[in-house]
């Protein structure tokens, strides 16, 4: 196991560092690559080009050719270099650009990467990162655009993450490459360009452990991802019509951390799940069910979950507004939860 | 065995297209080059959401090809798609009217740039996953040959794209399966941002057609009347059961790999760029056509004319277009 470092607390001063979703990331992967000789990284046009979301901007210069590896269009290529070259001692990076892109290489993940160590009676390892940009809201359309971490946490072996901001992005991203197992980072595109206070020095935040971005006592909100952001928001409106609400970011969303989630729970009795994802079949539907399983006694209303509706994303920008939840919708959930009773 | 058809480009006896082919071909490259660059301002004006590849320079692969089809043979495209369907017959005014996201679009504004589609004529629709569109037109070819129809199936594809497995499975199947397809690789030199050279060691990637058994062509992919011999010849084999064939067409785009603002990385060299629209393919065809004394310069301005006002019209009319209502998010999830 790899030991990871405790995680600075954000510094309150006036002098502390802003830093965006994108650079965050870059910082943390070229921090972790000083770190680790054997980490390297290699996807479509990661190199010269520095990504096209520019996650790997400068990269190049400092690492060089053997350590930055532009690929050929060959995804199912591409992770499985990354599960071969694990298996033999190095931490590889694969990056895969849009989340959708899975669909062409799901096998070298789901039967792959996830199984070796299990199959081989634990004899290796595949410590692979595989990064890459999940979510709606730029137009990108029904291919470009979608949240499959629900089809990735469903597959034993795998850890999956999903950072909410410029913070979480660079301590996740380092955990992720010290990790010994292969993780999927969902970096989200909508928050590319979004800044927070991001420490300098290297440091991961824990794997499994759900952040508190909110305290409340009136409402839970478990948040994924970019809807983290959304939740805070509504927190803030609601809070001027007197309703507390806890906003709970689980971070990752494999291994899950449900007990920060049951705890808080027990002490506003009410929960609304919102991701991103269709809600048919996604996380929500888990989180639901465990927090039934654990605090049924503790609930005073059904636990609700917010969602997209179950179609692909749609293009044009009226209907994809209407597709992704938002501060609106939470903002009316938690209201309804607290009309019960 | 079946083996290559030639690996050069075609030759002299190209210049004796009949001048009703040459004035087809002309106006299909002028109604693609006119579609790409309003489209390309409207972006940049910010009124188009999405992506947008553009496919300008590359005109003489699609129109070339195109003029050697039905209305009933099928095509399957790229995430660069729109020249492959305003050559097809899409009509503009359903074009634009997706690139604006309105329920009057091809898609009903569900798709934007990279899905655009005409079933009625046979334009299976562009694709946002880099190879994908090539097993399709494998299925389509199959479904003709099943129904004993003779119509054939044509997957357009990138350099880049040959790289993805789909590809190789698609020709394989299609080889062994001897089905009416044929393999249209339009080689830009780059797949985004980076190199042929930099992504398969081969300099013709008709090579890969080997392989599979398949028989190939190179033709220059900015002479449009090449392209288009190359297909009617492509096509009738494939017509008279003979199976597939492979055309690598040796092009260039103009613009940068997704939207008109330029180069972002100096990947390749404006001299490279120059280079390439010194040869553009409208500008070839219409000196052939002027010394050949095919067509005179009002009869070429007559079409640029032309469609720049069908393509006014198109834009006031997809401006005037309703959005989606969002009570119908759920439409066409499922049939039935
Ligand atoms: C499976 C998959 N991988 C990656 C991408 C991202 N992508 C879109 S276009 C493109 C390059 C395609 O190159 P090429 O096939 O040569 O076509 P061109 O863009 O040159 O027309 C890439 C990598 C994608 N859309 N789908």
């Amino acid at each position: 196991m790899t030991t990871i470092t405790e995680t600075p607390a954000v510094d309150q001063g006036a002098a502390a560092r802003q830093l965006s979703y994108v650079k965050a990331f870059n910082e943390g992967l070229a921090q972790a690559m000083r770190e680790d000789e054997n980490v390297f990284v290699a996807g479509e046009d990661v190199a010269g080009y520095g990504g096209v979301f520019r996650m790997f901007d400068n990269l190049l210069d400092e690492f060089g050719p053997r350590r930055m590896i532009d690929t050929p269009i060959s995804e199912a290529a591409l992770v499985g270099l990354g599960v071969g070259a694990a298996a033999r001692g190095l931490r590889p990076v694969v990056d895969l650009m849009f989340m959708d892109f899975i669909g062409v290489c799901l096998d070298q993940i789901v039967n792959q990467a996830a199984k070796m160590k299990y199959m081989f009676g634990g004899a290796v390892s595949v410590p692979l990162t595989i990064t890459t940009a999940s979510g709606a809201g730029l137009g990108a359309a029904a291919q470009h655009s979608q949240s499959l971490e629900a089809w990735l946490a469903h597959v034993p072996g795998l850890k999956v993450v999903m950072p909410c901001d410029a913070y979480t992005a660079k301590g996740l991203t380092v955990s992720a490459i010290r990790d010994d197992n292969p993780v999927v980072v969902m970096l989200n595109k909508v928050l590319l360009g979004s800044t927070s206070e991001v420490p300098e020095e290297i440091y991961g935040i824990p794997l499994g452990q759900a952040y508190t971005a909110r305290q409340g006592s009136d409402v839970t909100v478990v948040a994924l991802g970019r809807m983290v952001g959304e939740a805070l928001a509504a927190a803030d409106e609601l809070a001027a019509e007197g309703i507390e609400v806890e906003v709970i970011d689980p971070r990752t969303v494999q291994p899950l951390d449900t007990e920060t989630m049951f705890a808080s729970v027990r002490r506003t009795n009410r929960v609304l799940v919102v991701h991103e994802a269709v809600t048919f079949g996604g996380l929500g539907a888990e989180i639901a069910a465990q927090i039934q399983d654990a605090a049924f006694d503790y609930l005073d209303a059904p636990v609700l979950r917010i969602g997209a509706p179950f179609s692909p994303v749609p293009f044009s920008p009226v209907l994809e507004k209407a597709y992704v939840p938002d501060r609106a919708r939470i903002a009316q959930g938690c209201r309804r939860l607290l009309e019960r009773a | 065995m079946a083996q290559r058809a030639s690996k050069r480009p075609a030759g002299p006896a190209a210049d004796q297209a009949s001048a009703q082919v040459v004035m087809d071909l002309h106006e299909r490259m002028v109604r693609i080059r006119l579609f790409e660059t309003e489209a390309g301002r409207l972006m940049e004006a910010g009124k188009l959401p999405g992506f947008l590849h553009l496919y300008v320079g590359q005109e003489a692969v699609a129109a070339g090809v195109m003029a050697a089809l039905r209305d009933d043979d099928q095509i399957t495209s790229t995430h660069r798609g729109h020249g492959h369907a305003v050559a097809k017959g899409v009509s503009f005014r359903h074009m634009y009217a997706e690139l604006y996201g309105r329920v009057t679009g091809a898609c009903l504004g569900r798709g934007g740039s990279m899905h655009i589609n005409d079933v009625s004529l046979g334009m299976l629709g562009a694709n946002g996953i880099v190879g994908a569109g090539i097993p399709i037109a494998v299925g389509a070819a199959f479904a003709a040959r099943y129904k004993e129809e003779d119509s054939v199936a044509v997957s357009f594809f990138g350099d880049g794209a040959t790289n993805i497995g789909s590809f190789h499975e698609a020709a394989n199947m299609a080889a062994v399966l001897r089905l009416p397809v044929l393999f249209v690789c339009e080689n830009n030199g780059y797949a985004e941002f980076t190199p042929q050279s930099k992504h398969m060691l081969l300099t013709d990637v008709a090579d890969r057609a080997a392989a599979y058994g398949m028989p190939s062509v190179i033709v220059d992919g900015m002479d449009a009347v090449a392209v288009h011999r190359a297909t009617v010849e492509a096509v009738a084999r494939a017509r008279a059961g003979e199976g597939p064939m492979f055309i690598e067409a040796k092009t260039y785009r103009y613009y940068d790999h997704q939207g008109v603002k330029g180069l972002r990385h100096p990947y390749r060299s404006q001299r490279e760029v120059d280079e390439w629209k010194a040869r553009d393919a409208i500008d070839l065809l219409e000196a052939r056509a002027l010394a050949d004394g095919t067509a005179t310069r009002a009869e070429l301005d007559d079409t640029w004319q032309r469609t720049r006002d069908a393509i006014a019209d198109a834009i006031a009319y997809a401006e005037a277009s309703p959005l989606p209502d969002t009570a119908d998010l759920l439409l066409n999830v499922y049939s039935g």
